[in-house]
């Protein structure tokens, strides 16, 4: 892979850093008006999701990180691997580990297309569309006539998923729901 | 059309709205008036010059030009200070400029490679009254209170914040709080890079919280082209050098002038020493400065200010790419 310097540093920019793939958020050019210039980083580690804020001098460079996020469509799952396929018609596979998927497992629906990074060949994160529909299999009954008024309930999804739902959905319903903060949108 | 349609993108819009560059004018006439009230002249000097700035932390543009002396190299100066000089030198007595200047690799939020420096000269003027004048500029075009105005010592500064003294803690112990503050290796730092990085990264965004903080008495290795002097309270060599911040943004930098000709020579070439080593490209000496050195220049004190940024400021902005029409993205 080549080499980016710091000032090459951009959003979305994935290099590799202390042996783990990161993808810079921000790049910060830092300079007392005569001196040393640097440059303050920050950046994701996509294998632990956790964010970094490291310090270059500027100048410096970083190997880059052989990362594709390629859409794939979920297949099924045998137990121990979970199983995508690439929506390029090329049918080609890939086996995601638990740890890859992280809080994803939660919102894994069939036939549904997902962001798969790959590392060097290897699933190492799947991020679901920011809205997915998926159907109720358990809530309490729901209220007849209360469609306008507040209050909410928990509901569990077919994907595993709980989320809070107003008091008049019922089990068996199909909801539009938003995977980045969990909540309810509406009835699909 | 079909040709158009194809190449049309949206980064030919100004990176900034169409009032805040009304309000940039504003601002603009309101130092001119500062300085017509208090009688200091408007001049304005070459972005060309054949010498630039031999400064180890700033890199500077060069571009090849045919002049009647044939093919040449010439510098886009990284201030006007050494134009300025020349004038003060044959008699133009106090002057200012709002000169646009040049640094090469600079971009980012309080950053552009082109910006406007606001510099302006007080022969006769000791340092502390040209502090004074600095505050009152930047409260013109604030236009409003920043609050009280403090001054720290540099020193002062790391002892109380860093628990360090940049002039007597060891470099071994420096370099271990630098890489520890910045995630960063620093074995081979010198002490005035330790300095810094912890000066940009701990200290400055302290300053300038709630008043506009004046920063005095820099190492004596950071004069840049500052007299030197020994601190009368502890014996130190120190720069007569001053800075001045306000939310956390370095504003100003102003000398107390190096007058003596064979100490700035003897500073260009130490400069270029350092460049050599390294491997940094090696910048013409302005010649022309030194011999107006030579000549007498009269003492007296001077300041730059990051105009842009003070703009910024006053108008409530993130940026200086938000005070711009066009910044270095979209030039």
């Amino acid at each position: 892979m080549a080499n980016y310097s710091t000032n090459e540093f951009k959003g979305g920019l994935k290099v590799m850093l202390d042996g783990d793939p990161c993808a810079i958020l921000e790049n910060e050019y830092v300079k007392p008006g005569k001196g040393q210039a640097f440059n303050r980083v920050k950046l994701r580690n996509l294998i632990s999701g956790r964010v970094w804020e490291r310090t270059f001098k500027s100048g410096e460079s970083l190997e880059g990180a052989d990362v594709l996020e390629l859409e794939m469509e979920y297949l099924y799952t045998d137990g121990e691997m979970w199983h995508f396929m690439k929506t390029d018609g090329s049918f080609e596979q890939y086996a995601v580990e638990k740890k890859a998927l992280g809080d994803t497992e939660k919102w894994l629906k069939e036939q549904v297309a997902y962001t798969v990074t790959l590392w060097n060949d290897n699933a190492i994160n799947v991020t679901p569309p920011n809205f997915i529909e998926l159907e109720v299999v358990e809530t309490d009954p729901g209220l007849k006539g209360d469609t306008a008024q507040g209050g909410s309930k928990p509901a569990t999804l077919s994907s595993g998923a709980v989320v809070r739902v107003p008091l008049f959905i019922n089990q068996g319903e199909v909801l539009k729901v938003d995977t980045r903060n969990g909540e309810y949108v509406s009835r699909a | 059309m079909v040709f158009l349609e194809a190449v049309m993108t949206n980064d030919w819009h100004p990176s900034a709205s169409l009032e805040t560059l009304r309000q940039r004018a504003r601002l603009l006439a309101e130092v001119r008036g500062f300085f017509a009230a208090r009688g200091v002249l408007e001049v304005e000097t070459p972005v060309l010059g054949h010498g630039g700035s031999t400064d180890v932390g700033l890199a500077s543009l060069s571009c090849e030009a045919t002049t009647p002396e044939g093919r040449e190299r010439l510098w886009l100066q990284t201030s006007p200070e050494f134009a300025m000089k020349r004038l003060l030198a044959a008699g133009a007595g106090p002057i200012y400029q709002i000169a646009r200047s040049f640094r090469d690799g600079e971009v980012g939020r309080r950053h552009n490679l082109e910006f406007s420096m606001l510099e302006w000269y007080r022969p006769g003027l000791a340092l502390d009254a040209l502090i004074e004048e600095t505050v009152a500029l930047i409260q013109a075009v604030l236009g409003r209170d920043p609050g009280p105005v403090r001054r720290w010592r540099y020193r002062q500064l790391f002892r109380e914040q860093l628990g360090v003294d940049p002039f007597t803690t060891p470099l071994g112990e420096l370099r271990r709080l630098a890489a520890a503050r910045g995630g960063l290796s620093m074995d081979e730092a010198s002490r005035d890079d330790c300095l810094d990085l912890l000066l940009s990264l701990e200290i400055e965004p302290t300053l300038g919280r709630d008043g506009l903080d004046v920063v005095v008495d820099y190492p004596a290795s950071q004069a840049a082209l500052a007299r030197r002097h020994r601190d009368p309270e502890d014996g130190e060599w120190v720069a007569g050098r001053f800075e001045v911040y306000l939310q956390g943004l370095e504003l100003a930098n102003g000398y107390d002038e190096l007058t003596d000709a064979a100490e700035q020579a003897a500073r260009f070439a130490e400069d270029n020493a350092a460049r050599r080593a390294r491997g940094l490209p090696e910048v013409t000496v302005d010649r022309r400065l030194l011999d107006a050195l030579a000549a007498g220049m009269p003492a007296g004190s001077g300041v730059a200010l990051g105009l842009d940024r003070l703009i910024q400021l006053a108008l409530g902005k993130a940026s200086v790419a938000e005070v711009m029409a066009f910044a270095t993205p979209r030039c």
